[in-house]
């Protein structure tokens, strides 16, 4: 069974604009929570405004946005800036789905933190968000 | 301690940050509640209870915005969930309260059970309190999708909505039904569906048994109908709930269930206290002994409160 003592990864996870495609973000969902973590879901049509101020309610450690469609090379800077805005660039925030590659340098410049694109295995998912709160943990232990 | 201040300042990073704590069993949220307690205690707690698929974030979608038109603040603990075998949750409460999400007089929050029973997590009171000491004029926790007595929700709110929906069973379901035993309001959600006459006719028989087996109650539960995913019945439901706020005023009896839940959380943190501190003594050879079947349960208790007869 499962030990409930202590802190938990909480994980927000949101489409943006008019892109309804939810398969992924549902399967990535459950791959989470498989992993022992808390996954937030906002629902369809979120605009940056609503998931920054969903992320500060939640208090969540990171934003998984999925984008199937284009636009992200302008709401996903804007996330990030409300990010910044809110006080909230602790937060780690992850794009996945369709992304083009030559999108990728925009995008990473803007301040999301890792693409996940089309095709990637769940457990590089959860493995990577494991290694990245191992280490922001320790970082705040010191 | 900043973060205190602040969210009695009414800050939302700060509130969201305490309920985190206390979520986490982090000593600091203890810190939090102690500095905060004196400044709580005026919002009216309510909580909205009923099945699995009974519609009830719907139902607090619908809430939230008659509230809203009313000129009230408030907070929502949407809680749903976690699994017991990897301990994560899938919290999608939220998803039917969106067009609440910019609205800075609405705060949610979502929170897994981690564990705990009765519908509710351990960190549900006092997520309440946080909110309370932001200033939120209500408090709206909707407790997991319940089922025949897991109804902690009704200790902890001053007014519990309970909500049904049409199909749910027989007359027997109804009756063994400790959530219909509890509960200030009810609601038959999803009237428009096929069954809504037996549900309400369930409801009402129920409602009747109740009402001549406690003979000295002042209040008459309301039931009421609503279609939330079409936003109807909602003006109905928070008349009710004022109603309810203004009887509990005229008897006393918000402050004395303030008071009673302080009470029951008090007890509860000394029972988990008292636990750890009997456990820490040697408790893990004492149970690995029970574990291997070669000591009872109750004589293990006796052995780790040190009362050995």
């Amino acid at each position: 069974m499962a030990d409930y003592q202590g802190r938990r990864l909480r994980v927000l996870l949101a489409k943006l604009g008019m892109d309804t495609h939810t398969v992924g973000i549902t399967i990535i969902g459950h791959a989470l929570r498989e992993a022992g973590m808390e996954v937030i879901f906002t629902g369809l049509k979120q605009t940056p405004e609503m998931v920054v101020a969903a992320a500060v309610q939640e208090d969540v450690d990171v934003i998984g946005i999925s984008t199937l469609s284009a636009g992200h090379t302008r709401s996903l800077p804007k996330l990030a800036r409300l990010l910044r805005e809110a006080g909230a660039e602790d937060k780690l925030l992850l794009a996945g789905g369709v992304i083009p590659e030559e999108d990728k340098p925009i995008l990473l410049e803007a301040g999301v933190g890792k693409i996940f694109t089309m095709g990637t295995d769940t457990r590089d998912i959860v493995r990577f968000l494991e290694q990245w709160w191992a280490e922001k943990q320790a970082a705040e232990t010191v | 301690m900043g973060i205190a201040a602040d969210l009695l300042d009414g800050k939302t990073a700060a509130g969201a940050r305490a309920i985190s704590w206390l979520d986490d069993g982090d000593p600091r949220g203890a810190e939090v509640i102690k500095r905060i307690f004196a400044g709580t205690g005026r919002a009216h707690v309510i909580g909205i209870t009923g099945p699995p698929g009974a519609g009830k974030s719907t139902l607090t979608n619908m809430i939230v915005g008659e509230l809203r038109a009313r000129d009230k603040r408030v907070g929502v603990v949407a809680i749903d969930p976690s699994s017991p075998f990897t301990g994560g949750a899938i919290l999608g409460d939220r998803v039917r309260m969106a067009r609440h999400t910019l609205d800075p007089g609405v705060f949610i929050r979502s929170i897994g059970t981690r564990g705990a029973a009765g519908g509710l997590s351990r960190s549900t009171h006092d997520a309440c309190l946080v909110l309370d000491a932001m200033g939120f004029d209500m408090v709206i926790v909707e407790t997991v999708g319940v089922g025949q007595d897991e109804i902690d929700v009704v200790n902890l709110a001053h007014t519990t909505v309970i909500v049904g929906v049409p199909g749910l069973g027989d007359e027997v379901q109804a009756v063994k039904a400790g959530i219909l035993e509890a509960g200030e309001i009810f609601v038959v959600n999803k009237a428009d569906r096929d069954g809504y006459e037996a549900a309400r006719r369930q409801f009402e028989l129920m409602l009747h048994l109740r009402e001549q087996s406690r003979p000295a109650e002042t209040w008459t539960p309301p039931l009421l109908r609503a279609v939330a995913s079409a936003r109807e019945g909602g003006v109905e439901i928070v008349d009710a709930i004022c109603a309810h706020r203004a009887h509990l005023d005229a008897t006393g009896g918000f402050e004395r269930r303030s008071g009673l839940r302080e009470r029951e959380q008090a007890l509860a943190l000394l029972r988990e206290r008292l636990a750890r501190r009997a456990i820490a003594h040697a408790g893990d050879s004492i149970l690995a002994e029970v574990e291997a079947r070669r000591l009872d349960p109750y004589s293990a208790v006796e052995r780790l409160t040190g009362q050995e007869s």
